[in-house]
């Protein structure tokens, strides 16, 4: 547990994807869960995760319901970790095809950058082991980011505070919190006034 | 890295199932048909040679489909691309991993390749999805290596029944097995014919051990909404898109309706306006048993 004070509500972004293998890493790092498909339900958080799953998806999504401004209004006041498809959703650029994006942080991704489902991986970050299903390749980063881990060469992990992307899939390891999931709620206590 | 679970790690075949939760995966047949698809926000497609409806009207053997069509398709859009086998043919499979599908449907639908045995899922990299009607057909396919679980429905009827019926199936059988001691474990499991190691899993967590989507029937954005509230973490529509009159107009509106499932305002809104009829249904009752879906397999 992260040290006790007020806890943050963390919102994962919940039109499409994997949302509620982020409950018990967010819970496990002091923070409360909360899944999020209304702007009325994004007035309730401190925070977002925008999930693995289909950017495509997510975003005929936000258009159908009309989010895109309030999301957008949501993400310049709130820390967002953006993972895999929501990294997309987050970045400046977005290639391989190019689609809309948040322009949330200063990143040029490349969509299904390894290939397909056969070249998907798992591997590990700060002893914590990681999965890469279908996932982008961050190409290329300006600005004021950190980089926090590579592969090939190429970021994987960055935090441009008060946000923070991964391009691989913590959630899926069962053992709570992850280090990501950790440095998140870090992030967010950060920026957090109660 | 290792493909199983090692109980620490969800496996990269079940992982990329969890990616296609709350989502839409329709079956198509053409470039044409997948480009649809993808921007009526599928999370995935299924290729297949014609759709159940069709494969149920004209008969015949119902094959894997042709490559150059599911290479078009792969290239046409950058979501998921799943096709089918047939129950047991593990060379269609080896041709289908060839091409590099993300997924690939052992299905009930295509006509089986062999009535004993299904393909031994353990031996490819590519993950599989396979049907069931109940929860110890679920762990079967499971034990054979089924990263994902879909219920069969009966494909090609526009009739939700079958599906609803093999949904709450599952359900309920998943509560008995919860309320079981450990003791009886073991005789249920000879009971059902599902392997003990998975029931005592079931057991444990409450839940299958891989995610459970709908197929079979699926027509409507309420028929969507539906089946996941009957449990399905997704929904696979086969014939009720490309039969319908109106194929983006009915792709929208269920995905829309799989996004808000728990709020029927969302799903009246998504029910509206649907210009042209859906598919025409069929009563499951006056199908002769033999052309009958999900029967095929066990």
């Amino acid at each position: 547990m992260t040290d006790a004070g007020p806890m943050p509500t963390i919102a994962v972004l919940a039109l499409q994807g994997c949302v509620e293998r982020h409950r018990p890493h967010v819970e496990a790092a002091g923070a409360r869960f909360l899944t999020a498909k209304t702007p009325a339900d994004f007035e309730q958080a401190d925070a977002f995760i925008l999930p693995g799953g289909e950017s495509t998806t997510m975003l005929k999504l936000i258009a159908a319901f009309d989010l895109e401004a309030p999301l957008a209004r949501a993400f310049a006041a709130k820390p967002v970790w953006g993972i895999c498809a929501g990294t997309i959703l987050m970045a400046e650029t977005v290639l391989s095809p190019p689609q809309r994006s948040f322009g949330v942080l200063p990143i040029k991704v490349l969509r299904n950058g390894y290939g397909r489902q056969l070249d998907s991986a798992q591997s590990e970050v700060d002893g914590y082991a990681v999965s890469y299903i279908r996932a982008p390749v961050i190409e290329d980063v300006h600005g004021d980011v950190d980089i926090r881990a590579t592969r090939d060469g190429k970021p994987v992990w960055i935090v441009a505070a008060p946000h923070m992307a991964t391009t691989f899939h913590a959630e899926l390891t069962l053992d709570f919190p992850s280090p990501m999931h950790r440095t998140f709620v870090d992030l967010v206590r950060a920026h957090y006034k109660p | 890295m290792s493909q199983e679970n090692t109980g620490q790690v969800i496996n990269l075949k079940t992982g990329l199932a969890e990616m296609l939760k709350g989502g839409v995966i329709m079956d198509v047949v053409t470039a044409e048909h997948a480009r649809v698809a993808e921007d009526a926000g599928a999370v995935a497609v299924m290729a297949l040679e014609r759709v159940p409806a069709d494969i149920r009207k004209s008969g015949g053997v119902a094959r894997m489909s042709a490559p150059e069509l599911i290479q078009e398709i792969m290239e046409t859009v950058s979501i998921p691309v799943m096709a089918k086998c047939r129950i047991g043919h593990f060379a269609e499979a080896q041709v289908l991993e060839a091409m590099g599908v993300d997924y690939i449907d052992e299905s009930e639908v295509l006509t089986p390749a062999d009535e004993e045995f299904h393909v031994n899922k353990h031996a490819f990299r590519v993950p599989f999805v396979c049907g069931a009607t109940c929860l110890a057909e679920a762990l079967r396919r499971i034990g054979e290596g089924a990263a994902l679980i879909r219920s069969k429905g009966e494909a090609g009827t526009g009739n939700i029944v079958e599906a609803v019926r093999h949904l709450r199936r599952i359900r309920q059988q998943i509560r008995r097995v919860i309320s079981l001691e450990d003791e009886e474990l073991m005789t249920e499991a000879k009971t059902m014919g599902a392997p003990h190691a998975l029931l005592a899993l079931v057991k444990q967590t409450g839940g299958l051990p891989v995610p459970n989507f709908a197929a079979g029937g699926v027509a409507t954005p309420a028929d969507a909404a539906l089946c996941m509230q009957l449990g399905a973490e997704s929904v696979f529509v086969g014939s009720g898109i490309f039969k319908s009159e109106s194929p983006p107009t009915y792709a929208k509106a269920i995905v829309k309706a799989v996004a808000h499932w728990d709020d029927p305002r969302m799903v009246l809104e998504a029910s509206k306006g649907l210009t042209g009829a859906p598919m025409p249904g069929l009563d499951v009752h006056g199908i002769e048993e033999d052309m009958r879906m999900a029967g095929r397999g066990w």
